[in-house]
């Protein structure tokens, strides 16, 4: 390259400001909540308090693994244009190791100590529970959670190694590089087939969909996923947009921002179609057993949640995205990225709570301080990620590719 | 429609394509298309076309097939003839979006391709001139309309100058529709001189 690219992120006192404000908001907010609701006797105010933790642990592990995904799945496409920001992705995904121990701490407790949220844990004289509790028991839930965290984070470290490797030893010969992208690709794909077994099928049943234990729905993992994925590309945009502003990631262009929004706007697209495949059966069939699980969310009390996770998460993609150039308009992305992963927040809450708090909606500060929380590790965890190695991949044999990138 | 006149330059190499295409342009020719094998990232911006309003369409056709679908079914099932299905509402919302979104699909295709055709002159029965038979092979293949304005030899020239292969002078139809091939055999510029010539 006949230029000089800025290949060093120095994080800002500002940045790492703000994400020490963040962590000490989310830290306030788990104290405090933990004396209000967590430590009393109140059974009703214990689930309150690990229903919270639940919620944001779970929901911002899935984001930042969708990092890692979106890494693997490019990766195994053999794709070329996300190589000029691909230490992007990598750098978010770091964050599954602080997330993946505060998830485990916390879903560990969840079961261990049973503060209310999963019934299955007492299906006796319950013929449904019973019947469903060679899957639903705790020592299945241990080792799924274990094996799933443990895989994503060793397999995620994997991955990242395996890019930082060329940063100091060029490729030198063709089948050099043939080797070392078959080498990549194995990699890849054992992560795409266990992130296939963990988010897309299980996890989601054993940690979100038990708390409704009698219920069950085959599309809740997709949509879960999907849910995850879309707020990962968004988080992705994000970063990619701030580090623009900052004056890094110079061959990064309106042409990979338009893919990224591409795929804001088509997996948002996705997420509803299977929203809507999940509610639409089961208004149709109207069966109790099936319905019982949308009467408090569309009927009840989270019926304003309910809808406007759909205006959010569905509509104002829809109609903002769809435009060629608001794809490619920074501010655009950037405010339909915070829209979108707000929206899916919004979607994993009620995702969590009407099960086991039906009569009303207790969405308060305590819930948006532990999520400031995480996103100050988030944003903590990349920046460290994004300022320890190179901003660029250059010695991947896809680089040029990307350079020259053209939608 | 009208016959008209067209310099045709070929270019077996997109690298002198591009350059060419600019210095078209500048020179202030009048390029009336680039004919390729395959589609050329960047060659329309290169040409200065805009983009294509057909997306535009698109949007317009499909809420057009949501608004029809939505009000011809809701007229249905709510007015001309209720059927109590399952003991549901009247006005069964999420049973109708699967039929909503296929009329959008539906009309938004559809209303696609036809507009597509239209803009790009194509209709059943009609035969597109072909400038040069390899454009579908491996040439890249320039015209540049003869106006009243420019001169043959000079556009000859210049292609020749900006690295074409091949240049020669033809003439054809640019009009589309069914009937209207034979009417007009002559090139624009004699029309035109024939034009002058009847005034004089």
């Amino acid at each position: 390259m006949s230029f000089a690219l800025k290949e060093q992120f120095q994080v800002t006192s500002r940045y790492k400001m703000w994400s020490y404000i963040l962590m000490g908001i989310g830290l306030v907010s788990l104290l405090v909540g933990f004396f209000m609701y967590g430590a009393g006797h109140d059974a009703h105010h214990k689930a309150r308090f690990w229903s919270s933790l639940l919620h944001n642990s779970v929901y911002f592990l899935l984001v930042v693994n969708a990092s890692m995904f979106f890494v693997c799945v490019t990766t195994l496409a053999w794709g070329g244009w996300q190589m000029s920001f691909r230490r992007v992705p990598e750098a978010i995904s770091t964050a599954v190791i602080p997330l993946g121990i505060i998830s485990l701490i916390v879903l560990v407790c969840l079961v261990a100590t049973d503060p209310h949220i999963y019934h299955w844990l007492h299906p006796h004289g319950d013929k449904l529970l019973e019947g469903k509790s060679a899957f639903l028991n705790s020592g299945f839930f241990y080792t799924w959670t274990i094996l799933s965290i443990g895989l994503w984070t060793i397999l995620g470290i994997k991955m990242r190694k395996l890019s930082r490797e060329l940063d100091e030893t060029p490729i030198t010969s063709v089948a050099e590089g043939k080797k070392y992208i078959f080498k990549n690709t194995i990699w890849a794909a054992i992560f795409i087939v266990w992130f296939a077994l963990t988010v897309a099928s299980t996890v989601p049943w054993l940690w979100l969909m038990s708390i409704d234990a009698h219920w069950y729905s085959t599309m809740y993992s997709w949509y879960t996923f999907a849910s995850s994925f879309v707020s990962g590309m968004s988080l992705i945009a994000l970063f990619v947009v701030y580090l623009k502003n900052k004056g890094y990631l110079e061959v990064v262009s309106e042409e990979h921002l338009h893919d990224l929004g591409k795929f804001m706007f088509a997996f948002s697209v996705f997420w509803t179609y299977l929203w809507f495949s999940q509610y639409m059966l089961i208004w149709y069939a109207n069966i109790p057993e099936e319905t019982v699980y949308f009467l408090p969310r569309v009927k009840g009390p989270y019926k304003y949640i309910f809808f406007l996770n759909l205006i959010i998460n569905f509509l104002a993609p829809l109609l903002i995205l769809m435009r060629r150039s608001s794809k490619r308009n920074y501010t655009t992305i950037t405010i339909m990225a915070v829209v979108i992963i707000f929206g899916h927040w919004l979607d994993f809450y009620q995702m969590v709570f009407p099960g086991n708090f039906k009569d009303h909606v207790e969405l308060n500060l305590f819930d948006f301080g532990i999520a400031a929380g995480f996103v100050g590790i988030i944003l903590f965890a990349t920046g460290r990620a994004l300022s320890k190695n190179a901003l660029y991949a250059k010695n991947h044999p896809f680089f040029k590719e990307s350079v020259i990138h053209h939608t | 429609m009208a016959v008209k006149k067209f310099v045709v330059g070929c270019f077996d190499d997109e690298a002198v394509l591009f350059p060419a295409v600019k210095n078209v342009r500048k020179a202030g020719y009048k390029m009336h298309d680039v004919y390729t094998p395959f589609p050329i990232h960047g060659l329309d911006h290169a040409m200065g076309l805009r983009d294509t309003s057909l997306h535009t369409a698109g949007f317009i056709y499909g809420i057009t097939g949501t608004t029809t679908a939505l009000s011809f079914i809701s007229w249905v099932f709510t007015k001309d003839w209720e059927l109590n299905i399952g003991g549901k509402p009247h006005f069964a919302l999420p049973a109708w979006i699967p039929i909503m979104f296929e009329l959008t699909v539906l009309f938004a295709a559809v209303g696609m391709v036809l507009t597509f055709c239209y803009l790009c002159q194509l209709a059943p029965f009609v035969k597109k001139h072909h400038f040069h038979p390899r454009a579908t092979d491996d040439l890249f293949v320039m015209t540049i309309e003869l106006t009243a304005k420019s001169n043959e030899v000079e556009i000859i020239n210049f292609l020749n100058s900006v690295g074409a292969k091949e240049v020669h002078v033809q003439e054809a139809e640019t009009g589309w529709w069914l009937g209207r091939y034979d009417n007009d055999s002559k090139p624009f510029d004699n029309m035109i001189r024939e034009e002058h010539s009847a005034t004089a």
